[in-house]
């Protein structure tokens, strides 16, 4: 199923860095976040150094918590699990064969016997041969057996999301899939601080968490992240900006596309626009989505994947459903078409700030 | 550091192969997988993904070449000891409890098969023909060894010490079923007894028992994983996920296999071309044995040996029981469709593993007719007081179709479930509340 050399390709490409950027520049201007001062002395860390740091906490602060997938062992493909098997031993970090059903199921196992499992999906198009032990075994396992096992101690990593080159199958944003499956709970981050504090609370929720990295941002990503251990709750969007005329709501790298175009629309056309990061795809903070909504009266979404039964479907009907009187406009959805994540075309498929900002303008014109 | 350099310029040529070749070739010197002796490179290959020689001989493994794995068995359909030193020698007691355990299933079986006939359950599973699997091989566990099964394993749970009342709370979905009427019936389980919860999906728990070995393992409690399944299941990606996870993360685990001849309709010849599930072992780098399912006392010599290795080792283990699936796959099933009647009743006369174990206490003076009697009066009393006292219970609180999707309701599903209770205030009355807990009034 899975490609080996695929994964080599991203990995090199990575270490041109600058070089890539040249031939797919990236669609997107990343915006840092900042923590307070009394968050404590900071480092700082992109997007796989503060996962590694997540990770490396979880494995200390816990004996029973393990780390596997393919190539974890040397440090990853995307090198999240760097020095992570040398600090805390080859029986705790280890690498699987290449079998995605066997690691996620092998994961479910581990959880139900009382460990903490942390187990790595090299690329999130390559989660579906584990798709039935997710849907049919991972959620399920507490409410078949009536809460006498669980395997709530089961995290999932994968990379997700658009990279500039990795076509069908290094790029898919697969979310919604997932957000039909009752009993697990996604999680996708859009920076550094984000990452290490959902992640946390990820190994820590009683729940079979899915834990989607937004790969373009594993380097790209830089950000003071606090060194001390801290959570981020779940099922909790955030409003990374405020503002009155308009609604924006996306996750993972869209974030940031999204958060170009607030700026475009103020500086513009002197529009107000109120960024949420919702963060937790299922289950979903739906009353800061509905106070944002009932404040600005209009709402664009927008996400990577594909618009038919994409998230942004059930955001969108859920809004229109409880916010109703306070709709001034159709909801809007800005997203990837409804074809196969493509190679060469992909600067025409992703969903970028032109996109969006074109949407905004008949969004407000209507 | 040097291979990705190389890669980055070999891929920017376009020479995608010459790279692929350049980069397994440097991860395995580098890793060191190999001790490469300059001198000995002629003697044999250096190639990283085997151990075996060169040969000149043109030559394909060919599986009918050789000859099946043997079927290991202690006594003859006589209940003969056929080795003198085969007897594992378990003495009245035990044995008097095996032959019990495997009959009570036996009574219990025909009781909620008739029962889902008469339309009083929604669905069964029996295990006729393979309670010799069932008691045999979990007479051989420690209490606290877990237990992952397929479907048709209700004997090793009830060996463990599940009740008539819990079997059939769980068929009846009422309220004192441990699982909370949610599932199928014959979907048992007990944490109690350390008997994980049966799914319907086959082979899914293969991967999941591996897991749960390697957790013990860790612990350090001297327990080990029994994975139950069928030779259909086997034909599942999770089965081969699940040996080949065993053997390389070294786990303490026994691959229990049922080869009753049937998945459903299909038999073996269409399910597999090799040599059984057995036969698959040794690819796996696995101790393999092949048993004779309907040998009670070779089941149990064979998983206590198995159990031992698990611990000694740290290994894996593959127990492929050879035996008959007597009954219908399910209520669903009319086995006639596509199987003889006389085939069936050879195993049912001849070669069944209650009457060899029968034979076998015969002959030791531990078992006749008159107590085969009593105990078919009693075993049948017990079961019918069991079954009658399920029915007359009353279902669980709807509520608990919306509880333990998470560990906590979050909002949406505390929503969902009061736009329900508002539902039944008006239309209460075409639904079946009376039958449910707390339900009546509403």
């Amino acid at each position: 199923m899975l490609s080996v050399f695929a994964p080599r390709i991203l990995q090199m490409s990575q270490k041109m860095g600058s070089r890539l950027i040249v031939r797919n520049s990236a669609h997107f201007n990343y915006y840092p976040d900042t923590v307070a001062a009394s968050e404590g002395e900071t480092n700082r860390m992109n997007l796989f150094q503060a996962i590694n740091n997540s990770l490396d906490l979880a494995l200390t602060n816990n004996s029973s918590a393990l780390i596997f997938g393919e190539d974890v062992a040397f440090g990853g493909v995307f090198r999240c699990t760097i020095g992570l098997q040398d600090k805390h031993g080859k029986e705790r970090v280890f690498n699987t064969p290449l079998c995605e059903q066997g690691i996620v199921g092998f994961g479910i196992g581990l959880a139900a016997a009382g460990a903490t499992a942390i187990a790595e999906i090299q690329f999130a198009d390559y989660i579906f041969p584990a798709f039935d032990q997710i849907l049919n075994e991972a959620s399920k396992f507490r409410y078949r057996a009536g809460n006498q096992f669980d395997c709530g101690a089961l995290t999932i990593r994968a990379p997700c999301g658009a990279v500039g080159h990795g076509a069908l199958y290094h790029s898919q944003s697969v979310e919604s899939f997932f957000a039909h499956i009752p009993g697990i709970k996604i999680v996708i981050p859009r920076g550094p601080i984000q990452a290490k504090g959902l992640l946390m609370s990820c190994i820590e929720d009683k729940n079979p968490c899915i834990f989607f990295e937004p790969k373009i941002l594993y380097r790209a990503a830089v950000e003071q992240v606090p060194i001390k251990e801290y959570k981020i709750p779940l099922s909790k969007a955030e409003v990374v900006v405020e503002g009155d005329d308009v609604t924006l709501i996306g996750w993972g790298t869209q974030v940031h596309v999204l958060h170009e175009v607030c700026q475009m629309a103020q500086d513009s056309l002197n529009i107000s626009c109120e960024l949420i990061d919702l963060q937790t795809i299922v289950p979903w903070d739906r009353e800061t989505v509905r106070n944002s909504v009932k404040k600005t009266g209009r709402v664009l979404i927008a996400h990577e994947a594909p618009l038919t039964g994409g998230f942004g479907a059930e955001i969108a009907a859920t809004i229109q459903q409880e916010c109703f009187l306070h709709l001034e406009a159709p909801i809007s959805r800005v997203t990837g078409f409804d074809t196969p994540f493509p190679h060469i075309y992909e600067p025409f498929y992703i969903p970028d700030k032109w996109r969006c900002l074109h949407a905004l303008k008949k969004l407000i014109n209507f | 550091m040097f291979v990705s350099r190389s890669l980055i310029k070999l891929q920017r040529y376009g020479l995608i192969k010459v790279c692929r070749n350049l980069c397994n070739q440097s991860s395995t010197t580098s890793t060191g997988n190999v001790d490469l002796k300059l001198e000995n490179l002629e003697e044999k290959p250096a190639f990283p993904g085997s151990r075996s020689k060169w040969t000149s001989q043109l030559e394909f493994i060919r599986s009918e070449n050789y000859e099946g794995i043997p079927v290991y068995r202690v006594m003859d359909r006589e209940g003969k000891i056929i080795e003198p030193d085969g007897d594992p020698n378990l003495g009245q007691e035990m044995i008097t409890k095996l032959y019990k355990g495997m009959t009570l299933l036996n009574t219990m079986d025909r009781v909620l098969y008739e029962s889902q006939r008469q339309g009083r359950i929604s669905f069964y599973m029996t295990s006729y023909g393979e309670e010799g699997t069932h008691f045999g091989s979990s007479a051989a566990l420690r209490s606290d060894d877990l237990i992952f099964g397929q479907y048709r394993e209700a004997g090793v749970l009830m060996w463990r010490g599940f009740t008539l009342d819990q079997f059939m709370s769980q068929c009846y979905g009422n309220i004192d079923d441990l699982g909370k009427g949610r599932q199928m019936p014959v979907h048992y389980g007990s944490k109690d007894l350390n008997f994980v919860t049966i799914s319907s999906t086959l082979a899914t728990q293969m991967p999941q028992a591996v897991g749960a070995s390697y957790a013990l393992k860790r612990q350090g409690s001297g327990r080990i994983v029994i994975c139950y399944f069928g030779e259909g299941a086997s034909s599942e990606g999770d089965a081969h996920a699940a040996l080949n996870f065993a053997a390389t993360l070294d786990c303490p685990i026994i691959f229990f296999c049922r080869n009753n001849g049937y998945a459903i309709s299909t038999p073996t010849r269409e399910q597999y071309r090799g040599d059984g599930i057995a036969g698959r072992g040794p690819g796996y780098g696995m101790a393999t044995l092949r048993v004779d399912g309907n040998d009670t006392l070779a089941v149990y010599k064979a998983t206590a040996a198995a159990r031992r290795i698990c611990l000694e080792e740290s290994k894996p283990v593959l127990i492929e029981a050879m035996t008959y699936r007597i009954g219908h796959h399910s209520t669903s099933d009319d086995s006639t469709a596509y199987r003889s009647v006389d085939e069936v009743r050879f195993w049912h006369q001849k070669d069944h593993p209650i009457s060899r174990l029968r034979k076998y206490m015969e002959q030791r003076s531990w078992w006749n007719d008159e107590l085969e009697k009593d105990w078919k009066e009693e075993s049948k009393r017990q079961v019918m007081q069991a079954f009658v006292a399920a029915e007359k219970k009353i279902k669980p609180n709807v509520k608990e179709m919306f509880t333990d999707v998470y560990d906590e309701m979050p909002p949406h599903l505390t929503e969902q479930y009061e736009s329900l209770m508002e539902h039944l205030k008006h239309y209460g009355e075409h639904y079946p509340l009376k039958k449910f807990n707390g339900m009546g009034d509403s």
